[in-house]
């Protein structure tokens, strides 16, 4: 008899006014019992639409009758040869606008907490499963993957598993990507991110850090290298600005450079040399997670006042519910309908303020979304002394830029078709790099696809 | 990890290292950089390549101790190795064309990247004055290395104890008034130095490339830390640079934007020097 209760079996979390002063993980997930009695709530229906929510297709009710039945090793098992990030999934998936928007369960009530099991199995079989990994025999071709993020890791980890024999070029000096430079300790512990990186070098896959495809090496060189068949999931790239006056006082920078001092070179903690801005008074700009990630960054640096100045509302914001909800329980201010209009600076060039324009909402734009429209009159000063822009990127220039035959669109997101394939023979490419900004698992998701696409082009090839 | 196989003291602010760095060595250029970082805890810092030998598989950099990780660096010996160093980063140096006649300005450890600048239009054929500035002449660099690589060398000092006494701007300006004309001007230095120069050189309409040494993180154009506004326009010293139209730079902007982490860089040596008491 399935649990029927009407909402998630509530998941253990730090207390909102500890944990905007640490950076320690805020949900603490779910025990044992915990997530039986959650496991209980799916109904294991035949038509599965959860399964069609899930970007990556994880054979969710599966692994939850697993889970209902304590064989947490064998949902493991079920989860992995679908997704091959799960304790980060469990972690940073939109749930609500995937699997779980498509959980039966939710027509009355909640859904399946689905992301909150997966976790739950990914870190169970992490602390007692059976890591071992067995290496795969190699068919003796080679496959460069261009980047390190959730969409190269994922084309590495599958590639490798048919046999190919992997290396990954990653530019900076760890692999992981965004799930290192972006997404915060306090919400996708970084030991979690290498445990996963390392269960691909066991499977044999060959990361080289430092290495800046495009500058150090070109694609038509990795090519003449003896890469048959290469990935770019160089993820996205320059961060954009408003184009506002005031834009190069001290003090206002982009949401990746603040979040990379944070999360990348550890400028928190004690004994690391990387300075972050410390500020009183924070503007994050931007409705997105990122938005939120450095909102709740800022005020675990310890500023006294942070706020989210969005100029849609609440309804329209890009991040996920859970983030706007841990943000607004940690104390970030969010001041949505807001626009910014220009930065302030003090005699020393310091950002000092911030004027903003109050918005509201008129008709539906081609986003679908209800555009905002200002408020004669309405501007004011928002006493702020750092601006963090989190307002989107545009993909990195460096590889399109330095090969010939790689066509990128308007906006320079790269061309694929419909196997991934970019305008150059042989040379796939996914996530961020190809879709813009978008999440870890549409990249990841890409870089599934990409490796299958890429070994029926290497089986033709090789016929 | 990246070996340091030559260690050498240019003057007691000043060192040059030669790091093995193969794969960096077969594609440096004149005005490309790299980023190290010297060990686990350590932040990335961008320098640009001195020098670079393609057949020993080696790059040089020549730095100045001016805060924590610089001294870091130089706390490492030969036999020493980098953790980590990535490159080569930003855009070649795009020489004017059908520039005859160069002079190449240098202030103080700029001249380390002015003169692989001078080296390498020397040894395309084209006649290079190079203009070197220092404060004093304890610290001069280069001396010799610049001999070899230019038609004229001007050094010049700001206490005069060696060389010309004054700054490079006068020097320049002596040259121009003795009637050299020069097709174009490469500056690299100090901020303001090169602020001045621009200003001289853009009277006299010489088209002038300045490399800028922005505040950066990546070092791969995702960060922004390092954006420089270029005729109004945002540039990304780390994609589109290191080298722009020194005409077309806002400098008081770039010297604002480069003290942002001041205060706390001074603040944190004192701390670490409090520590080690």
């Amino acid at each position: 008899m399935p649990n029927m209760a009407m909402t998630k079996v509530p998941i253990p979390e730090q207390d909102p006014k500890v944990r905007a002063r640490n950076f320690d993980e805020v949900t603490l997930g779910y025990t044992a019992e915990m997530a039986m009695e959650e496991a209980q709530r799916c109904l294991n229906c035949k038509n599965m639409p959860c399964v069609s929510g899930c970007p990556v297709n994880v054979r969710i009710p599966e692994f939850i009758q697993k889970v209902a039945e304590g064989d947490f090793e064998q949902a493991y098992v079920i989860i992995r040869s679908t997704n091959g990030l799960p304790a980060v999934c469990g972690r940073v998936c939109p749930q609500e606008r995937q699997c779980e928007s498509k959980c039966v369960r939710g027509i009355k009530g909640e859904p399946v907490g689905i992301g909150r099991l997966e976790r739950f199995v990914a870190d169970t079989h992490m602390k007692n499963g059976d890591t071992t990994v067995e290496k795969p025999v190699s068919n003796g071709h080679k496959a460069a993957i261009v980047g390190g993020g959730p969409a190269g890791l994922t084309c590495a980890g599958d590639l490798a598993r048919m046999g190919y024999e992997v290396t990954i070029f990653e530019a900076f000096h760890v692999a992981g990507g965004v799930l290192m430079y972006g997404i915060p300790e306090f919400r996708l512990p970084k030991d979690i991110v290498q445990k996963e990186v390392q269960t691909l070098r066991k499977l044999g896959v060959n990361i080289m850090t430092n290495m800046v495809i495009g500058k150090v090496l070109s694609i038509d060189e990795l090519m003449e290298q003896g890469y048959e068949t290469i990935f770019v999931g160089s993820g996205a790239g320059l961060p954009r600005f408003m184009g506002i006056e005031g834009e190069a006082l001290v003090g206002v920078c982009s949401a990746n450079e603040y979040l990379t001092r944070i999360n990348l070179m550890k400028g928190y903690k004690e004994g690391y040399d990387t300075p972050v801005l410390k500020s009183k008074s924070v503007a994050v700009v931007g409705g997105g997670n990122v938005a939120m990630d450095a909102a709740r960054s800022a005020l675990r640096m310890g500023a006294e006042h942070v706020y989210i100045v969005y100029r849609r509302s609440e309804d329209e914001m890009p991040a996920r519910r859970e983030e706007v909800h841990h943000a607004k329980e940690e104390g970030v201010e969010f001041l949505t309908l807001n626009n910014p209009v220009k930065i302030l600076g003090d005699e020393n060039g310091r950002a000092c303020a911030m004027v903003c324009q109050k918005m509201e909402l008129g008709e539906p734009d081609e986003s679908g979304r209800r555009s905002p429209v200002p408020v004669e009159g309405s501007e004011y000063e928002l006493p702020v002394d750092t601006v963090i822009m989190s307002i989107g990127t545009s993909p990195n220039p460096l590889i399109r830029t330095t090969t010939k035959g790689l066509e990128a669109n308007r906006r320079g997101c790269l061309i694929v078709d419909e196997d991934m394939m970019t305008t150059k023979e042989g040379v796939y490419a996914g996530g961020d790099a190809v879709t813009g900004a978008a999440t870890v698992i549409l990249a990841m998701g890409a870089g599934k696809a990409a490796a299958k696409a890429m070994d029926e082009y290497m089986q033709k090839k090789s016929k | 990890m990246f070996p340091i196989v030559r260690k050498k003291e240019l003057n007691p602010n000043v060192t040059l290292m030669e790091i093995s760095a193969p794969y960096i060595a077969a594609k440096a250029m004149p005005g490309q950089f790299i980023i190290f970082r010297v060990d686990e805890t350590g932040e990335r810092v961008p320098l640009t390549i001195a020098d670079f030998d393609r057949e020993k598989g080696t790059i040089t950099i020549i730095f100045q101790i001016v805060g924590y990780s610089t001294e870091k660096l130089n706390a490492l010996s030969e036999g020493d190795s980098i953790l980590d160093v990535v490159g080569p980063l930003g855009l070649p140096t795009e020489y004017p064309e059908n520039a005859e006649r160069i002079c190449v300005i240098g202030g103080g450890v700029g001249c380390a990247i002015a003169y692989p600048q001078a080296k390498y239009m020397h040894a395309q054929g084209k006649q290079v004055d190079v203009i070197a500035g220092f404060r004093s002449k304890d610290i001069v660099i280069l001396e010799e290395e610049f001999k070899a690589a230019c038609s004229e060398l001007i050094l010049c000092t700001d206490d005069g104890s060696y060389g010309r006494q004054g700054f490079v701007t006068q020097a320049l300006q002596a040259q121009i008034d003795a009637g050299v004309k020069y097709d174009a001007v490469i500056a690299i230095g100090p901020v303001p130095m090169m602020k001045f120069v621009c200003e001289l050189t853009k009277k006299y309409d010489i088209p002038t490339i300045v490399s800028l040494n922005p505040i950066m993180v990546d070092g791969t154009g995702m960060c922004g830390g390092c954006r420089v506004t270029v005729g109004g326009q945002i540039r990304y010293a780390c994609v589109d640079g290191p080298d722009f139209d020194g005409h077309q730079v806002d400098f008081d902007e770039l010297m604002r934007r480069n003290g942002t982490y001041r205060v706390r860089e001074a603040s944190c040596r004192m701390l670490r020097q409090a520590d080690k008491l």
